[in-house]
């Protein structure tokens, strides 16, 4: 590990400021993924910049939902009573995923920016378009269960690691953003980008730029969070599903879904939700929601046997979900 | 750098702290305190497990300086006149075999009682998923999990 500087301001435009000013700098939150960075060797900082103390680690109820600050650990988050009453599908997301231990570190600003768990991209010595662009792809034709079946590029078939990243996508979620230049609002679903020919740029924020809270609006409709691993807890999903479905006398009025473990972003459903808009709640309507959805999926060929089963996996997690999301006729 | 802490209960502080250390480095190397171990370093394991202003992290994945005037608990503060009555139920059970991974396990399942006194065996088992057992004893630290649960 390269020795690095280690700074606490007061305030988060001093932050932004700090970080904006050095091209090497990095905000530091709950530090579970950037710590591990720095012993692997994949983040080379010469400037952290603590956030944890500056960030607002309070929720507040605004006009039809929430104000989570960015500071809100992951624990916290899950546990409050609004959450669970109001955004379950964010609950349920957000205790699927890591440990508890993580969970009591990780925060809402930093969670959705946790970067993939590819392993080639999280080994120096394997060709990564992510960590030295333009070195290539050894994930491509590698070991590719965990790897992409949507969106991916001939330079990266990564896939975005978060759990509660997936809710937020199928939420009507906004980011608010400091940057050196003053504040900024962001739909959630444009937070991510897919990796395209620049793989290395995971999001739309520049350099400086600080998420202070996220926005969450109050859906009507039923949740549902779905993931699908290799063990019963503390893994990574192969495939999961977020959903909200309003019904009202069996017709969809809305619909909100998002997948993940499928794309290099959580994964905004919108081909399904339209399948299903102003449809019937049945099993065939979610079918074909499915259906729709997957069919632009790619498989990846790999030594390990590829991730072809994924597309599979994803069509049935979805209708799976979305049933049960829809209460049962009652005979 | 200097880092002013609590640990266990007491007013701590190290100087020459470099910034890349972790917490569990901090507390190991220089504040004498070698119960939380080094395992995985990457928040695997939980072998490192400590509460930090009281909930259960992994020590390994705090960089030094975010522990800046904050309260540190670790393994060899759950004992007071006699041991923690999950340390003892561990004892009690065998629940050890290397006994790399206890300190973690002891610190979990502490957390876990102090909020569910009555766990379910898959609450157990999902609060205790962040702890992994190499020697896979996990029968035996269940076992004590639930007797740690009934004496308490």
């Amino acid at each position: 590990m390269r020795p690095f500087a280690y700074d606490r301001p007061d305030t988060a435009a001093a932050a932004v400021a700090a970080v904006a000013d050095r091209p090497d700098a990095a905000f530091l939150g709950g530090g579970t993924n950037l710590v591990d960075h720095l012993r692997l060797g994949i983040a080379d900082p010469g400037l952290l910049v603590d956030v944890t103390s500056l960030t607002s680690t309070e929720i507040v109820d605004i006009d039809g939902g929430l104000r989570i600050g960015a500071g809100v650990t992951n624990a916290d988050l899950a546990a409050d009573p609004r959450v669970r009453a109001r955004l379950p599908v964010l609950a349920a997301a957000l205790l699927s995923g890591a440990s508890g231990q993580l969970r009591n570190m990780a925060t809402t600003g930093g969670n959705p920016l946790q970067r993939t768990r590819c392993p080639y991209f999280q080994d120096p010595a394997s060709a990564c378009n992510k960590r030295v662009p333009g070195s290539g792809c050894a994930a491509i034709g590698g070991a590719t269960r965990n790897h992409a079946i949507l969106g991916a590029s001939e330079h990266c078939i990564a896939t975005h690691p978060s759990d509660m990243a997936v809710a937020l996508a199928a939420l009507d979620t906004q980011v608010r953003i400091l940057g050196p230049d003053g504040g900024r609002t962001l739909a959630f679903t444009d937070l991510h980008r897919l990796p395209g020919d620049t793989p290395e740029q995971d999001t739309e924020l520049a350099h400086g730029e600080l998420i202070t809270a996220i926005d969450v609006s109050y859906p009507r409709g039923r949740h549902a969070y779905r993931k699908v691993r290799d063990r019963a807890s503390y893994a990574f999903a192969l495939v999961s599903v977020a959903a909200v479905l309003d019904v009202v006398d069996g017709t969809v009025l809305d619909a909100r879904i998002a997948l993940g473990g499928v794309a290099h972003t959580p994964w905004r459903a919108v081909r399904a939700e339209d399948t299903l808009r102003g449809g019937p709640a049945t099993e065939e309507a979610f079918a074909a929601a499915a259906e729709a959805e997957l069919a632009d999926a790619r498989p990846q060929p790999g030594f390990d046997g590829g991730n072809a089963f994924k597309i599979p996996l994803a069509r049935r997690t979805l209708t799976a979900t979305l049933r049960q999301t829809t209460p049962r006729e009652t005979a | 750098m200097r880092i002013e802490l609590t640990v266990n209960g007491v007013a701590r502080e190290a100087d020459d702290v470099w910034e890349g250390e972790s917490l569990l480095y901090a507390l190991r190397e220089r504040l004498g305190l070698p119960g939380s171990k080094n395992a995985c370093e990457q928040g695997e394991c939980g072998s490192c497990t400590v509460y930090l202003d009281g909930a259960p992290v992994c020590a390994c994945l705090v960089a030094a300086g975010q522990a800046q005037g904050r309260e540190v608990t670790t393994v060899e503060g759950l004992a007071g006149d006699g041991l923690d009555p999950v340390q003892q139920a561990f004892v009690e059970k065998g629940a050890v075999q290397c006994g790399f991974c206890t300190p973690g396990f002891l610190m979990s399942t502490k957390d876990l009682l102090d909020r569910d006194p009555a766990p379910s065996d898959p609450e157990i088992r999902e609060a205790l998923a962040g702890n992994l057992c190499r020697c896979t004893g996990y029968e035996k630290i269940l076992d004590a999990v639930r007797t740690a649960a009934a004496n308490r």
